[in-house]
């Protein structure tokens, strides 16, 4: 299922599994993160699964990349078992302090924020990924007309709790990072929760999630 | 029991509590952190007779200023570094990969480093410190480690347990060398630059800017002509992945760096060359030399070997 297998420096894999952004691409990589994940491989030390790559970073005092390459293709992955998948909702304020873009979004899209809002509100979206900064799901995909490219200059503080777009993506930022994405409203949801070191993220890879538009009342409630 | 401490005078411009750093997390967003130079970590620790994997307080450029409240403890810097201990009437400027002895009011001031960005202070004891996924090392990014996830402040004290009584002195003989050329491996998207590109990358000089941190390290130099596309479908990150971002001017990534990316990798500086390019200071000159796999797994064996010798003869 891995198209092709090659070094990323001395100390890790790059395993490829093609060149799109699909649910069933992105399916099969959490299938082998998920799997070598379970046969807790010492040496490994890192997997950093993404929409159609897969990264298996390695300790070079016990593993090099052939002894690691030779592994990763023995490896039985399991196709049967359902992917774990949880549903979360998400909710999110488009109050005018919280949806920064909105203005750029509607000039872009030439659609209203109310369309905008018709056609990201209530859909499910599934999570290809988290990461960049720690729990930040990238989610997927947008419809055609919600489409937009980043900001032409990254603002240098995303607020945190912002949910931006970009391209047919979603995501949430979990922390105050610089960031170029159309953001469009803020969540008083906690999404990376460092205390709980189980399980610190609300939203995992093959998640799917739904958005929630929320009053400022309710926002502010739920920040108490 | 909580009587043996520092009084931070003066905190210095980056400095935080780190050690080996934390695993198997890259998939939730959490880079390894650690000590940025991983040789002069272990050793600062073995030179107060710790394991070498004890928490230390990292500084870059300017240190802290320390002041010391309990019974006679041990303390060694590694790196290259100025720094100077104040008793109650003198003052004797310190030596790096050296032990000295601390006593109670004894000031320790870490002035700056010497053409280097980090250093380590390590103390025969244990810092009172937090661990998140087993380890204390501070990521400012996430809040994660020791101290809250922040750097170390003005103001605050430093708790130490587990005071180690034997106290000998001990002494390493080390330079630490500058390195003409970082030596890498061709990244995953090399043939993403021009044929111009590729010769500029490996044959010209970069400058090192001063927009360089724990998360990442900017060049500035001739620009590196992308003719494929600036972009790539984001994907995982590694310490030591140099990114080319469509301004042309490459980012190599740090030990603290974002765990997801979307800038063409040009190439991969080798394991066995990091310790020493987080070391170079904004303003060098860099140059990049190309080297293959197998040569890379072999620099680094050697590279750790002479490691592992160096703290053996401590």
């Amino acid at each position: 299922m891995i198209k092709n297998i090659s070094n990323l420096g001395d100390a890790a894999l790059y395993c490829d599994f093609g060149s799109e952004v699909n649910k069933e691409i992105n399916s099969k990589v959490i299938r082998y993160f998920k799997s070598i994940q379970k046969e807790n491989i010492d040496g490994i030390n890192n997997l950093t699964p993404s929409y159609n790559k897969l990264i298996i970073s390695f300790d070079l005092r016990k593993k090099n990349f052939q002894t690691v390459k030779k592994l990763i293709e023995n490896l039985n992955i399991t196709n049967d078992d359902e992917l774990e998948t949880n549903r979360i909702k998400i909710p999110v304020c488009c109050d005018e302090n919280f949806s920064l873009d909105i203005k750029r979004l509607e000039e872009k899209l030439q659609i209203t924020r109310d369309k905008i809002y018709e056609k990201f509100f209530g859909k499910e979206f599934f999570c290809y990924m988290t990461g960049f900064i720690a729990g930040m799901p990238f989610l997927g995909d947008l419809e055609n007309e919600l489409q937009a490219k980043r900001l032409e200059t990254p603002r240098v503080k995303v607020p945190k709790g912002s949910v931006g777009l970009t391209e047919q993506f979603a995501n949430v930022y979990t922390f105050e990072s610089p960031g170029g994405w159309n953001i469009i409203g803020n969540t008083p949801q906690v999404i990376f929760d460092s205390t709980n070191e189980n399980n610190p993220n609300l939203i995992n890879p093959g998640d799917v999630v739904t958005f929630e538009q929320i009053t400022k009342d309710q926002y502010y409630n739920k920040n108490e | 029991m909580n009587k043996n401490y520092f009084e931070i005078k003066r905190a210095g411009i980056n400095t935080t509590f780190q050690d080996q750093g934390r695993d198997n997390l890259y998939h939730i967003g959490i880079p390894f952190s650690g000590a940025m130079d991983n040789r002069n970590f272990q050793i600062s620790n073995k030179l107060v007779g710790n394991e070498v994997n004890f928490p230390i307080i990292e500084f870059a450029y300017q240190g802290p200023l320390l002041k010391y409240f309990g019974e006679n403890i041990n303390f060694a810097i590694t790196g290259d570094v100025k720094f100077i201990i104040k008793k109650k009437d003198n003052a004797i400027e310190g030596n790096c990969y050296q032990s000295f002895t601390l006593e109670n009011g004894d000031e320790l001031d870490i002035i700056s480093t010497n053409k280097s960005v980090y250093g380590y202070l390590a103390v025969s004891g244990e810092f009172d410190v937090n661990y998140q996924w087993s380890s204390c090392s501070v990521n400012t990014k996430a809040n994660i480690g020791a101290n809250n996830g922040k750097k170390i402040e003005d103001g605050q004290k430093i708790y130490i347990l587990n005071i180690n009584k034997n106290l000998s002195d001990k002494k390493l003989n080390y330079i630490n060398t500058k390195i003409e050329n970082i030596r890498v491996i061709q990244g995953t998207n090399f043939d993403y630059f021009s044929d111009e590109g590729k010769k500029i990358f490996f044959e010209k000089e970069f400058v090192i800017s001063k927009l360089s941190d724990r998360m990442g390290m900017r060049l500035e130099g001739s620009k590196i002509e992308n003719i494929v596309d600036t972009n790539i479908k984001s994907e995982g990150l590694l310490k030591g992945v140099i990114q080319v971002p469509a301004d042309g001017n490459p980012i190599i990534m740090l030990s603290d760096h974002g765990t997801i990316g979307g800038y063409p990798k040009i190439g991969v500086v080798i394991s066995a060359d990091y310790d020493k390019l987080v070391q170079l200071t904004p303003g060098s000159k860099i140059k990049f030399k190309k080297v293959e796999l197998a040569d890379a797994e072999t620099l680094f064996k050697l590279y750790d070997l002479e490691t592992q010798n160096l703290i053996s003869q401590i």
